[in-house]
This record gives structure tokens, C-alpha cells and sequence, in this order.
């Protein structure tokens, strides 16, 4: 299963190491990890990973993440509670008799041509990952250069600043496992 | 103030009331050390780093306050881990500050440069690498703050040698404020409450506590509880000390090698109150099968260890002391003593039948001095309120099942790691925690090897530990196994090359005894006791004299070799169970 958890960490050295060598010390794969200093506080970053694991190994993990000094917040996101974005920059092969095509293609995605050379060009994207995984793909048949995306971010939908999934106490987090 | 980091951070320590710090010189630290020379701040001069980092934690285990200790870079850093991993299984407050190499040369594979702080991320609560001294006192203060709450743990502090040199302005706070850092004390008021009625509804209850209650210091209210409830007690290894072992309620040790009424106990209980105990393998045996028909009830302050390795009914996360104060108010709404006695008089007379049927036992032998005699004899000669640590190995476990320890923080062993060699030098720091006490380190032939260099601390600095060496000659619980388990197939275990320790303990200075019959055991045990001063006795043991009950590893707590079957009845492993000895 799939599980994207989202974290308020200290903006400090030392904390994305703490934090993958935590997943990584218990066999969990990264799929994605996103960190950026959080906007509203710029001494907190918001991390947002998404990690293959099952329920039980997700409580555990959830548990000990809590448990690192540097962590403020763990929230599991789950399905349909958040609303998530993943961007991507493609770059295709595209002499200028094909651009007019092209521009049009990315109307479909809402893509947008942010660069362009007399034999590539670069389209910016964001979505979910479905549709991101189908702009790739769609592409593709242009020829392929090169891919950068940037793993999901999350926030939980409505309630305050954070998700509502935030425990009370340790023991309603406990509760749920019961 | 406006200082050099090393002033900076000596007036950090002395305001975390730190009385003495257990190190060794190196480059970098020079210059605190240099600042020590003429510092109130009492230094103890080890032989060894990881004996620094065991004195810290036996200081800090016997006294309860937060042990410190001091390395140079490199290999001065990487000497002290096994001992910071042994704090940090047994949740142990230490403060280990290193020296690290000039700020410009980090990362540039500097002389003696290692990335301490990037290889105990893992093993310590928490790490720091300082970059400023401005920044020496809040550190250290935050250090203090992590290591000595919540569950407690080591915290390593690495200070680069430019930061000792450099004067900056500090300010030294009060308090530490970690606002991503705020450990739960007081426990959920309606989990304690439905904890109480569910003493009501049970017939064959059992108190399993652990490190938990000694660490919070709630013995008395773990007492309290048990008496008014009549519910039976066992402890884990960590556990032992904070329940009278002389009480009529009390097991006894649970799990591989506890009493076999324990572990019945537990199997058959319909109600296990877990504090402050981690449900950890060497306790649980075969999860699946460990306290099956139970309700269980898990207090402890660290929430990662409920749900960890057993599902738990009602969880409470929270002090044991605090938590166990609010019990006994709720439990007493509920009923009387009377009325639990009667509620549990099957129960405990069922108890007390296992307890006759099955006690722990050993045979005596005319010619040969059996270890647990002398386990058993020290436990009734010692003073009362004897510090006894131990080694690693079947001495640790006949300690455990054949030493009374009455008080909390009386027993300092390496649970968690199972760290052969710590025994010594954690007597040494808990002795110089109280110097007026009685240490005796209970040791294996093997494992005081391992740290015997610390002998001359002990001289230098008049600390009057007795060692006690339980010598059978060999890896004694390497070779349990290897009997059980590998077919006699001896591999490894011999250590009948070996010093002779009266000899060695005298070459240091130090008394050194011997007996080798049992008709000398008694008198060379009282000398030894009585001597004003560091003694070695080397007590010469039965060579292949094994630890009962024993749970095979991946067995159920119930399925224990009671040593009176015949080999073909041992159970055998299990595929797949883990065989880590
Ligand atoms: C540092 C370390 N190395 C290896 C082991 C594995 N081990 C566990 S018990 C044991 C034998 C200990 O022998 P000894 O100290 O003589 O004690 P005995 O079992 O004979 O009482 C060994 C090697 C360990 N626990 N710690």
C-alpha cells in the first residue's frame, strides 16, 4: 500500500537524514520525498513522503517518526482526505514545423512550453499522478530527452492548518490500532 | 559572558550540576582539557574509551542523574559507541561530548576525523554538532534536557577544536524549550480509569514490570498497587530491584530464563499489566503465545513500544510513577483489599502451588564450587544495600534468579545490547556515584577480559569495587547453546588459556583471591567482602554448569528445559527462530 505522510520537521542540518534514515533503517523504499522550508514558518519544512508499507509497519513508523526530536508533526494522509500535486518538466524533441502541434497537445494537459531550442522544447505540468504518469506517456512518441518530476505534495482537505488526522493524545493515535 | 568555548562549556556542565567526567585526552579536546587542569570539575582518567562511556552509564544507572563523558575525535569517538548503544537500548541518560576536527577541515578526511555524528544518529536520543561556541551553553542545556526526560537515552554533543579556542557572547538559559519535543507525563485520565475496572473483571491477573518503574522511581507505588490488589508480581531483567524479590508476591524473572512459576503465570493470566517493560523477545518468547487469554494493559512513557511487538487493549502513555499513583487512587474507588483478595485467593493459591512444585534449584557438588552457590551466598553476605553489576552470560542469569535484590537501581546490567564487559566499569562509575556503598561486579571469565584494563582506575582513583569472577573457564552460555542446540559441537568456547587472575589483579595493584574448592568458597567470600579496597576473586567453577528453566529460542514461555530431561526431550529450534545468543 501506498501511504503519503506529511511532516513538519525543524529546518535544520542533520533532519532529512534522520528522517530517511529512519525509513530506510526499517527496509522501507522511498518512493517519493519532497522537503521544502514551509512558507508561513521558514524555521519549519514541510516534508511530504510517500512510502510503500503496510498498516501495521505505517503505525509503527508514524510512532517513531514522532518519537525524533526534530519531528513537530506527522499526519498519514489517507485517500481521498488530501488533495495532492506532482509537477513535471518533459523535454521532447520538436523542430519548429512541429511546435504549433505541440502547443496544441499541451492544451489537453494544460501544459505550458517553458523553454524551447530549434530542435527541443520543455512543457511544465502538475496534477495528480495519474494524470502526470498520462502527460509522459503521451509525449512520448516525440522522443523523449529527459524528465524531472517532483514527487507528490499533500495537504489534507478543510479544518485548520494541519490535517485532522493530528492525535489529541498518544493514546487516541493508539486507539485506532486497537 | 564572553568566553572561549571551553570556559563556555565548563560553565555549562558545573550548571547542569555535573560533579565528574569520565574521559581520556586527545588533539582536538586539548584545549579543554587544558581549561580541567585547574577546573573544579572533577576528571576520571580511564584505560579505555568504551570503559568511559560504561563508568558514564553505571554512574547514571545507580544514581539516577545524567552520566558524562568526554573522548577526543576519531578513534577516541568510535571507542566510546558499544557503550553509547548500551545506554541507549537500556534508556540510560548520558551526555557524551567528542572532539571533532577545526570546523574548515570537516569532511576533508582530516587526521583522526570521523563523522561521529553521522554514525550515532542512529544509537543516541539525539546528536548535536556544535558551529559555534555561541552556541555551547544551549546546547548543552538541551543536551541535559533530552538525555535526563521523557524516556531517558544518551546524547552525544561533538564540539570541533577551533570551538574550544573561539571566545563568543553567550547566554546561558534556564531552561531548554524543544517545542518538536514534548514527552507525555500525566497519562490519559479515562485510559487509567478503564485500566481499574478491568482489575475487577479479572481472575488471574499478573503485574509484568520493567526498567520503566526504576527509571521513574515508582516502586513504591508499584508496591502500594500489588499489596492492595494482591496481584503477583514478576519483573523483567531491567525490572529487577523494583520489586522486593523477599516479598511473598513476587515470580521472580520471566521469559528465557525466568522461574518457571512466572512464566506459567503469565501464560495462563487473563489480565497483564505491562509498566514500563518493552515486551521484548528474551521476555516474550513466542509472542504468539505469550499471555494468549490475556487482557493486556500497557503503561510506559515511549509510545513507539506499545503496539510494537503485542497488541495491547488498553494502552497508557505516561510516567510510571505518576500513572501508578493515579491507579492505586482508581483501584481503591473500586474496591477493597479484601474484596481483591478473595477475587484472586484461587489465583494466588494456584501460584503457590507452581512455586512449591517447581522452585529454582541446583545441586550442590563436594568437590566442585557450583556459580550459583556463590551468587546465592554473596546475595545473603553483601551489605543491603549493595550495587551488583554483572557481564553478559549464565552468571548474569543465575545473578538474576539467585541474588535478592530488594531496592531499585541495586542492579546494573547490559539487558538490551547483552554487552559483555560492561560489568567492571559500570561498578566503577556507580562507585564513584557512592563511594560509601558496596559495588561487587559479578563477572564471566570472558567478559571481564573485555575491560579488565580499568583496573587501574580503580586503583587510581581508590574505588574499592569487588569483582567477583564466575570462572568456568569457558564462553559459558556460548556453550549452553552449543550443547542444546548445535549437537555438543564446542566451537569456539574455550578459555582455559587464560591469566592468572590473582596474579594479574596484583600486578595492578589490586587484591587478588582464589577459590578453587568449595571448602574455601565461604572464607575467600567473606575476605573479599571485608577487604578495604579493590579486590579480584576468581572463583574457580563447576566448567559445564547450565542456566535452568530455559525457553529454546522461538519456543513458547511455557515449553521450558527444566535440566532434569533427557537430551532427547530439548526441544528443538524451530526454523527461522532467531539463534542470536
Ligand atoms: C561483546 C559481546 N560479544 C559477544 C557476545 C555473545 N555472548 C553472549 S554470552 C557469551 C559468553 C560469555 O562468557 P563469560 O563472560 O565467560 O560468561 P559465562 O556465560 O561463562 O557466565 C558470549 C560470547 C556478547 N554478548 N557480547
Amino acid at each position: 500500500m501506498k501511504t503519503t505522510v506529511s511532516l513538519l520537521v525543524e529546518n535544520k542540518f542533520g533532519v532529512l537524514c534522520r528522517v530517511a534514515g529512519l525509513l530506510s533503517g526499517r527496509g522501507f523504499n522511498i518512493d517519493s520525498l519532497n522537503v521544502t522550508p514551509s512558507t508561513l514558518d521558514p524555521s519549519v519544512s514541510r516534508m511530504t513522503i510517500v512510502v510503500e508499507a503496510n498498516e501495521n509497519a505505517m503505525e509503527q513508523v508514524t510512532k517513531q517518526l514522532n518519537k525524533l526530536i526534530d519531528v513537530i508533526k506527522v499526519t498519514t494522509i489517507e485517500n481521498g482526505e488530501f488533495v495532492d500535486r506532482e509537477m513535471a518538466l518533459i523535454k521532447i524533441r520538436a523542430n519548429p514545423q512541429k511546435r504549433a502541434e505541440v502547443l496544441r497537445e499541451a492544451e489537453i494537459f494544460r501544459a505550458k512550453v517553458v523553454d524551447a531550442t530549434p530542435d527541443t522544447c520543455i512543457l511544465e505540468a502538475t496534477g495528480d499522478e495519474g494524470k502526470i504518469n498520462a502527460f509522459i506517456e503521451f509525449f512520448k512518441h516525440y522522443g523523449l530527452v529527459d524528465v524531472a518530476r517532483t514527487g507528490r505534495i499533500a495537504l489534507s482537505r478543510g479544518g485548520g492548518k494541519t490535517a485532522k488526522k493530528a492525535s489529541k493524545t498518544p493514546e487516541d493515535e493508539l486507539k485506532k490500532a486497537v | 559572558m564572553k568566553a572561549k568555548g571551553s570556559v563556555l562549556l565548563a560553565e555549562s556542565l558545573m550548571r547542569e550540576g555535573v560533579e565528574v567526567i569520565f574521559g581520556y585526552p586527545g588533539g582536538v579536546v586539548l584545549p579543554f582539557y587544558d581549561y580541567l587542569y585547574d577546573s573544579p570539575l572533577k576528571h576520571i582518567l580511564v584505560r579505555h574509551k568504551q570503559g568511559a562511556a560504561h563508568m558514564a552509564d553505571g554512574y547514571a544507572r545507580a544514581s539516577g542523574r545524567v552520566g558524562v563523558c568526554l573522548v577526543t575525535s576519531g578513534p577516541g569517538a568510535t571507542n566510546t559507541i558499544t557503550g553509547i548503544v548500551t545506554a541507549n537500548m537500556d534508556s540510560v541518560p548520558m551526555v557524551i561530548i567528542t572532539g571533532q576536527v577545526p570546523r574548515a577541515m570537516i569532511g576533508n578526511d582530516a587526521f583522526q576525523e570521523a563523522d561521529i555524528v553521522g554514525m550515532t544518529r542512529v544509537c543516541t536520543k539525539y546528536n548535536f554538532l556544535v558551529k559555534d561556541p555561541s552556541e555551547i551553553p544551549q546546547t548543552i542545556k538541551e543536551a541535559f534536557y533530552i538525555a535526563s526526560t521523557g524516556r531517558p537515552g544518551p546524547v552525544l554533543v561533538d564540539i570541533p577544536k577551533d570551538v574550544f579556542l573561539t571566545e563568543a557572547q553567550a547566554h546561558f538559559p534556564e531552561r531548554a524549550h524543544i517545542r518538536s519535543y514534548r514527552p507525555s507525563y500525566e497519562g490519559h485520565q479515562g485510559q487509567i480509569k478503564e485500566a481499574a475496572k478491568a482489575f475487577l473483571k479479572a481472575r488471574k491477573p499478573v503485574l509484568y514490570t520493567g526498567g520503566g518503574i526504576i527509571i521513574s522511581g515508582a516502586n513504591e507505588e508499584l508496591k502500594k498497587l500489588a499489596e492492595h490488589t494482591h496481584i503477583p508480581v514478576t519483573n523483567t531483567l531491567l525490572g529487577l530491584g523494583g520489586f522486593p524479590s523477599d516479598h511473598p508476591q513476587f515470580l521472580g524473572m520471566l521469559g528465557m530464563h525466568g522461574t518457571w512459576y512466572a512464566n506459567y503465570a503469565v501464560a495462563e493470566s487473563d489480565l497483564l499489566i505491562a509498566v514500563g517493560a518493552r515486551f521484548d523477545d528474551r521476555a516474550t518468547g513466542k509472542i504468539d503465545e505469550f499471555a494468549r487469554h490475556a487482557k493486556i494493559i500497557h503503561i510506559d512513557i515511549d509510545p513507539s513500544c506499545i503496539q510494537k511487538n503485542i497488541k495491547v487493549d488498553i494502552p497508557v502513555v505516561g510516567d510510571a510513577k505518576y500513572i501508578l499513583t493515579r491507579l492505586n487512587e482508581e483501584v481503591r474507588k473500586l474496591a477493597s483489599s479484601e474484596h481483591f483478595a478473595s477475587l484472586y485467593h484461587a489465583w494466588n493459591q494456584q501460584i503457590g502451588e507452581w512455586r512449591e512444585s517447581h522452585p529454582l534449584s541446583y545441586e550442590m557438588d563436594d568437590e566442585l564450587i557450583k556459580p550459583q552457590w556463590v551468587i546465592e551466598e554473596l546475595s545473603r553476605h553483601a551489605a543491603g544495600d549493595s550495587i551488583i553489576t554483572t557481564d553478559v552470560g549464565q552468571h548474569q542469569m543465575w545473578t538474576a534468579q539467585f541474588f535478592k535484590f530488594r531496592n531499585p537501581r541495586t542492579l546494573l546490567t547490559s539487558g538490551g545490547l547483552g554487552t559483555m564487559g560492561y560489568g567492571f566499569p559500570a561498578a566503577l562509575g556507580a562507585q564513584v556515584a557512592f563511594p560509601d556503598r558496596s559495588v561487587v561486579a559479578i563477572v564471566g571469565d570472558g567478559s571481564f577480559q573485555m575491560n579488565i584494563q580499568e583496573l587501574s582506575t580503580a586503583v587510581q582513583y581508590h574505588l574499592p569495587v569487588k569483582v567477583v569472577i564466575i570462572n568456568n573457564l569457558n564462553l559459558g552460555m556460548v556453550r549452553q547453546w552449543q550443547e542444546f542446540f548445535y549437537n555438543k559441537r564446542y566451537s569456539a568456547i574455550d578459555l582455559t588459556v587464560c591469566p592468572d587472575y590473582v596474579k594479574l589483579a596484583e600486578a595492578y595493584g589490586v587484591k587478588g583471591l582464589r577459590a578453587s574448592r568449595p571448602s574455601e568458597m565461604m572464607d575467600v567470600l567473606q575476605e573479599t567482602l571485608n577487604h578495604d579496597g579493590p579486590v579480584v576473586a576468581d572463583f574457580v567453577v563447576s566448567y559445564d554448569e547450565n542456566v535452568f528453566p530455559m525457553v529454546g529460542p522461538g519456543r513458547a514461555n511455557k515449553e521450558m528445559i527444566l535440566g532434569n530431561e533427557k537430551r532427547e526431550e530439548i526441544p528443538s529450534i524451530p526454523a527461522g527462530a532467531a539463534m542470536n545468543s
